[in-house]
């Protein structure tokens, strides 16, 4: 509920494109590794962000749209206005638009899209991106005017997310299995449990796709993983799930590895409202009990930037305040039996299938034993995580990687999971969320940032890193990962 | 000729189940190293003086996590075992009493049903209802358990049932149940030990299996699937954290069913001449 | 005959009926929401409720299960939750892979497992046989997805004759397909060639001792003319009884050698299915394949009982 880099970010328009310019080859064909396959193919209606990874940008596209750099962009609107009170956003759309099924993309689409995922019965997983919309209304087929409720400074951001991309009425019946957008790559193939093809959109409006085609292949088992790459079964694998195998890879003259950054804060999660974690002495304990680059040498070999807060590095707002909970275990025991649990106590650490969280989990067991804490481990799927821990509130401790963007709002909701409740911290975003004025904004950001740590609510980590492995000579797969996608539109072959 | 044989086959089998059984027992006392201090600036060590199997991507010494791995398989198996020989017998010899009925058939049936379903499904199943522990891999391993003792007493004591000395007890006013348990019980023994370390070294193969694919025991307990599963992703540059573990359980079952095959051999001479 | 026919029928349709209740009883008490599963963290209450409302989740438990027996009789086993594509559709597709490489599987332990016993069993007591029979208690000891493993790791990274998995459907040409299930068909069958080849052995060596097999004999047959003409063919019972068993393992064990080739088979579904916690398609899944063992088993007795009349006097 925060920030935004419109103001910068939307003078740097497609910058991406700029990168052209040396030697390449037209065509060609790219088979991309993932570890998750998407459950089905439509991204309005599913949280799974692996119909992202297949689908934004390259099939879908929305009113504006993510840069890889995180930045803002047009997309299907080329322009807008957005009115003196911040309540009013007109949008002036790409003309000559077509879905792949051939129907004009206009004015209708955009508003059949937008109150689809608001409306009473809507399945959008995000639907909160919409809850500021107060109406949509048709100016002209290339002309849509959205009006607010409140201003709300994320707006065109929250509009670039996968969960609001325009689909046409005409297609969305099928769109679960035969998804039809407007982007660069049309839908083609989907070989349950293995592929999804697609191919060039031959009719783009923008600038056409330089590849031919594009087959994603889903490996979730990470072993695979390394043996498809190593094999050149796939060119590039996004999201590389072993960060144990890239030394191998950077050793390999056939493979690039691509370190960029992702918006996952990884953090332990310690559930507020439970005693004793409901003694701020026995989080700071906690926090001091850790050690950070441990986890991040043992659990992520290496990868990954140690964060002090709920917040992500690379931001311009990030304040460094891993000071604050340095590694110190004989403080950590000092703590503990100044909260009067001088003989440690027994706690749950429940986790979630990343590895990340698996590994990390184990260390930070061995961590708490050292300074007296026993904790009960125990290896969830995602399915008994979602109800024992994020519903069920049941768990003493959790690790698990926040991913979506500039998230810190999640902590003034004292009935989100790790239930903490602070006036304070409540107060300042209430305040952020009227601000309008950039230097207050950030201000306002930064406090956050340090009540939560000063708080120690819950553990932090480390920011999670986006590693991928490409084919020397595959040009333009994105380094960094502000958004769930792999956008395809200006990869190429190099001669 | 083939005696002398056998009898060193089992004697090699012998000698690795002890192995594997006091190396469980031994890391109750003692190990070379802690397995739950993590040394994570000593990971990925190879095999060396100092850590005989090399350590782990934790830094924790692999020689010392199968040790405490034999003690988690071999428990797991056991009571696995136990389990299907606490309820499989009682059904099996009373199938067998009332062969022919409808208790009978009510139990043959269900054993029917019980095998219709895939052990792992089961087992699936199972973990995705309670989480997973070592406690659930054994209630799945030994649920598949009871109807393998059942059929087996159930077949066995049919026949027993035709004897002599059977028709006498029941002639003199024994009941079944009376009968079941002074008769027939001493007599299907031999076959119950037999079938017992056959099931013994199955249920090692299920837990490693189970725990590999994420349903067994959970850390820091190690178990040998689990260390099998982790270490995976480095097999190409750290074989020895595959390699050891994947041993330790190809000899322990051979072990075993070297055991198993000799002890068939001994208690059941008629089988000697063809089945090594 | 008729008789025993309509109880073991009836026998069949009650074993049917507990298997049903057993399956969809099991997969209520999971714990976990698909409705949460699928939309994540961010959802909001009123769009799980319409979501659990589109996947008919909101009706009771009971006309949930009449309503899914109803269909399986019908043919109908129900739409995915995640994917929204009929069950039967998922099922068949990926049995194309699943029974493919369950018959491949056992085709490689029949082609090994044949003649190496036969072999062993004419040299009985030579170092042949000593090797083949250790080589078996190798076989039988080995963890098959440790097999693989180590199998992915010589053949597809180091050498990389073969893809490290996956699979490119058949229509991709049939050589293909094949050479893709392979690997796991090798890591799969050798157990079951293992205990194969000891059967196989064992059997011929109880038949060859058996009288008629020695009445050839004395007629001055040699050892290999009466384990070609007699001993072979009266040992294959046990054979294809073994054979028969190990099918429906195959069909169902590959689950963790699936996983290992990351194939799009049965086994996979299952796990996929679970933790997505699409709960329509794990039970009709496992209820297909329960149902699968259960209709062998009773073709077998009757087989059985056709053969030797005194069958149907016991059950």
């Amino acid at each position: 509920m925060t920030t935004l880099r419109t103001a910068a970010a939307l003078t740097s328009a497609l910058a991406l494109c700029a990168s052209l310019g040396t030697a390449h080859a037209a065509g060609g064909d790219v088979t991309v590794g993932l570890q998750l396959e998407p459950p089905h193919l439509d991204p309005t209606s599913a949280a799974a962000g692996a119909i992202d990874q297949v689908l934004y940008s390259n099939v879908f596209e929305g009113l504006t749209r993510f840069g890889p750099d995180g930045s803002i962009n047009p997309g299907l609107a080329k322009d807008w206005d957005v009115s003196e009170d911040g309540l009013t956003y007109t949008f002036h759309l790409q003309e000559g638009v077509t879905f792949h099924d051939g129907t004009t993309m206009d004015a209708e689409d955009v508003k059949f899209s937008l109150d689809r995922a608001r409306a009473e019965d809507s399945a959008n997983a995000q639907k909160a991106l919409f809850a500021d919309i107060a109406s949509v209304d048709v100016v002209d087929p290339a002309t849509v005017k959205v009006t607010l409720s409140k201003p709300n400074g994320n707006f065109l951001f929250n509009m670039a997310w996968g969960d609001a991309v325009i689909v046409a009425p005409e297609s969305i019946e099928n769109i679960k299995t035969n998804p039809v957008g407007t982007g660069a790559f049309t839908f083609s193939n989907w070989v349950q449990g293995d592929q999804i093809t697609l191919t060039k959109n031959a009719d783009y409006w923008g600038e056409p796709a330089k590849l031919d085609s594009a087959t994603f292949k889903f490996i979730s088992d990470p072993t695979a993983a390394f043996a498809a790459v190593m094999a050149e079964d796939v060119d590039a694998f996004g999201g590389y799930p072993a960060p144990e195998n890239l030394p191998q890879f950077e050793a390999d003259p056939r493979f690039n590895v691509l370190i960029g950054s992702t918006e996952g804060e990884t953090i332990l999660s310690t559930n507020n409202a439970q005693p004793p974690f409901d003694n701020p002495k026995v989080r700071e304990a906690l926090a001091h009990a850790i050690d950070r680059q441990a986890i991040i040498d043992g659990a992520m070999f290496g990868y990954g930037t140690p964060i002090g807060t709920h917040f992500a590095p690379h931001h311009p707002d990030y304040v460094d305040l891993t000071g604050n909970s340095a590694y110190d275990p004989e403080k950590a025991k000092a703590l503990l039996a100044e909260a009067g649990f001088a003989d440690g106590f027994t706690t749950t650490l429940k986790l979630p299938p990343p590895s990340y969280a698996r590994r990390g989990g184990e260390i930070i067991a061995a961590q708490l034993r050292d300074v007296g804490i026993e904790t009960e481990i125990s290896n969830l799927e995602w399915a008994q995580w979602l109800e024992q821990v994020f519903r069920g509130k049941d768990f003493g401790l959790t690790i698990i990687s926040h991913t979506e963007p500039l998230d810190i709002g999640i902590y003034a909701n004292p009935d989100y999971y790790f239930q903490y409740d602070s006036a304070e911290f409540q107060g300042v975003m209430a305040e952020l969320n009227e601000a309008t004025d950039p230097a207050k904004r950030s201000e306002l950001l930064q406090k956050a940032q340090t009540i939560i740590s000063d708080d120690y609510v819950n553990g932090y980590l480390f920011q999670l890193a986006q590693l991928s492995v490409v084919k020397a000579n595959l040009v333009g797969i994105w380094e960094n990962s502000p958004t769930q996608a792999t956008d395809l539109t200006a990869v190429y072959w190099e001669e | 000729m083939p005696t002398a044989k056998l009898s060193r086959a089992m004697l090699f089998g012998a000698f690795l189940s002890l192995l594997f059984i006091s190396a469980a027992l031994l890391s109750f006392v003692w190990t070379p190293y802690s397995v739950e201090t993590l040394d994570i600036a000593n990971k990925l060590q190879k095999p060396s003086a100092a850590h005989w199997f090399g350590t782990d991507h934790f830094g924790r010494d692999i020689f010392s996590m199968i040790m405490v791995g034999a003690r988690t398989s071999i428990a797991v198996a056991l009571v696995a075992v136990g389990i299907g020989m606490l309820l499989g017998v009682p059904l099996g010899l009373a199938a067998a009493a009332k062969r022919g009925g409808l208790l009978d058939e009510m139990i043959m049936r269900g054993n029917d049903l019980v095998f219709a379903f895939p052990p792992l499904v089961i087992a699936i199943m199972i973990t995705a209802t309670f989480g997973p522990s070592a406690t659930n891999a054994i209630i799945a391993i030994g649920v598949f358990n009871i109807p393998v003792f059942a059929r087996m007493t159930r077949g066995a004591a049919i026949s027993l049932w035709t004897r002599d000395y059977v028709l006498s007890a029941r002639v003199s006013g024994k009941g079944a149940a009376r009968i079941s348990l002074e008769h027939i019980l001493p007599n299907v023994a031999n076959l119950l030990i037999v079938q017992g370390s056959i099931q013994f070294s199955v249920g090692i193969i299920a837990e490693a299996a189970l725990s590999y694919v994420g349903l067994g025991a959970q850390p820091p307990i190690p178990s040998w699937g689990r260390m099998l599963a982790e270490s995976q992703t480095m097999i190409s540059f750290a074989p020895h954290l595959t390699v050891f573990p994947g041993m330790a359980i190809l000899l322990t079952v051979l072990g075993l069913n070297l055991v198993g095959d000799g002890l068939r051999d001994y208690l059941d001479p008629k089988l000697r001449r063809s089945k090594t | 005959m008729l008789r025993y026919t309509l109880k073991r029928l009836l026998s069949l349709i009650l074993s049917l009926l507990v298997a049903s209740l057993v399956i969809f009883a099991a997969i209520e008490v999971v714990p976990g929401d698909p409705a949460q599963y699928m939309l994540g963290i961010n959802a909001q209450e009123d769009t799980l409720n319409a979501l659990r409302e589109q996947l008919g989740l909101n009706q009771s438990v009971v006309s949930r299960y009449f309503s899914w027996v109803a269909g399986m009789v019908q043919g109908d086993f129900g739409v995915s939750y995640t994917y929204r594509t009929p069950v039967r559709d998922m099922v068949a597709e990926r049995l194309w892979i699943s029974l493919p490489l369950a018959l491949y599987a056992l085709a490689l332990a029949i082609l090994v497992a044949f003649p190496a016993g036969i072999l062993a069993a004419r040299k009985r007591g030579s170092f042949l046989d000593s090797t083949v029979m250790g080589v078996t208690q190798l076989g039988v000891a080995i963890p098959n997805f440790w097999f693989a493993m180590l199998m992915v790791l010589l053949f597809a990274v180091s050498l990389r004759w073969f893809s490290a998995g996956g699979f490119p459907g058949w229509d991709n040409g049939f050589w293909l397909a094949m050479k893709a299930l392979t690997l796991p068909a090798i890591a799969l069958s050798l157990q079951q060639a293992s205990i194969l080849t000891r059967v196989m052995r064992s059997s011929l060596l109880d038949t060859l001792s058996e009288d008629f097999v020695r009445t050839a004999r004395a007629k001055g047959l040699s050892t290999g003319q009466a384990l070609w003409r007699h001993a072979l063919r009266n040992a294959m019972i046990p054979v294809l009884t073994i054979i028969g068993m190990q099918f429906s393992f195959l069909i169902a064990g590959g689950i963790v050698i699936e996983n290992v080739f990351f194939l799009p088979g049965l086994g996979r579904l299952i796990f996929q299915s679970i933790s997505q916690r699409d709960l329509i398609v794990v039970e009709s899944v496992v209820m297909i394949l329960v149902f699968a063992v259960i209709m062998v088993n009773f073709a077998v007795d009757l087989a059985y009982a056709f053969v030797d009349p005194r069958l149907r006097r016991r059950t």
